[in-house]
């Protein structure tokens, strides 16, 4: 299946967002999640399914002003 | 004491975490201004990258308030999406809404501002707008549901100071129940004992601090500053004058001829 993970492209086979995330070695739990733009809550990743195209935005806190 | 949505705070000076020479440097810069909140970001994070994590356990370190911002955002739907994220992975309903509408200047997208804070309003968050001086701007943002607006005094970085002073002490006089916090364009601390002079409730700075060669020093001077400026504000400023007033007084002086 193909993924746009953080604006690249992947090919991986991820059933769900959290088995993408366990594939890529994405963990912790100050991750934020989003997919096509929607944002996707740490407690619904294990469930929420991915289709071939979607785009994946993973954030993580960094210095702002 | 500053009151922003209900929660008190001691300092009146909110403080930027970007762009510091070290974390080291970040930290000791924060407790030297003795600031009471601090803003962050969200960014992408690399694959089996741990970035993020080790700049949380600095920020929660520190125990003050956070406000995370959507800075880099061009667009509502970007801008309120990036809030959303941000209030899952910092645990707060605290945004700063930037909504940039042009690539030189860094200035807000009103329009787009207005709509994502309308929208950010009604999800409970309690929205902290990167705004222009403009007072029907101002207007619509409160509509939306802000209980504070943040006004640019210059453009973000530019070091500039209040570039208009007039519009700054309208927009103060025509909201004198808004807590409004000059954010962006402060260069030296004069600048934001200036602007706390005008009435305002707070500043927030980054880069003045952040790429002065002594970001420590600079960050307890932004403090007095803005200290100084408060307290002058409310003693009551004598007004400019056109012609000279003598101090000493003329009665009882010595006249010799």
């Amino acid at each position: 299946m193909k993924l746009i993970v953080n604006g690249e492209a992947h090919e991986i086979d991820a059933a769900t967002l959290a088995e993408l995330l366990a594939a890529l070695d994405y963990e912790g739990n100050w991750l934020a999640t989003a997919v096509n733009s929607d944002v996707v809550h740490t407690a619904e990743r294990a469930q929420f399914k991915l289709s071939d195209g979607d785009r994946i935005e993973i954030l993580a806190p960094m210095q702002g002003g | 004491m500053l009151d922003l949505y209900g929660t008190k705070l001691p300092s009146r000076l909110l403080l930027g975490t970007a762009q510091y020479p070290s974390p080291a440097i970040l930290a000791d810069a924060v407790n030297a201004s003795r600031t009471s909140v601090v803003t962050v970001s969200l960014r992408r994070e690399m694959a089996g990258g741990r970035g993020g994590e080790k700049f949380w356990s600095l920020i929660q370190s520190l125990r003050l308030r956070v406000l995370p911002n959507t800075a880099g955002c061009h667009s509502v739907k970007e801008a309120v999406t990036t809030a959303k994220m941000a209030r899952e992975v910092f645990g707060t309903n605290w945004i700063k809404l930037e909504v940039i509408g042009n690539h030189d200047t860094l200035q807000p997208d009103v329009f787009g501002l207005v709509e994502a804070a309308r929208i950010l309003c009604e999800d409970g968050f309690a929205v902290f707008p990167y705004t222009t001086d403009d007072l029907v701007v101002a207007e619509r943002l409160l509509a939306a549901g802000c209980r504070v607006l943040m006004p640019w005094c210059a453009p973000i970085g530019s070091a500039l100071g209040p570039v208009n002073a007039t519009a700054l002490r309208s927009m103060r006089g025509h909201f004198p129940d808004i807590p409004l916090i000059v954010d962006a364009g402060l260069g030296r601390p004069s600048h934001a004992a200036l602007v706390m002079e005008l009435g305002f409730d707070a500043v927030l700075l980054n880069t003045a601090v952040a790429k002065a060669a002594d970001p420590i020093g600079m960050a307890r001077a932004f403090g007095k500053a803005v200290d100084a400026g408060r307290e002058a504000y409310r003693s009551g400023l004598l007004e400019p004058r056109d012609v000279a007033v003598p101090s000493t007084p003329t009665i009882g002086r010595a006249v010799f001829q």
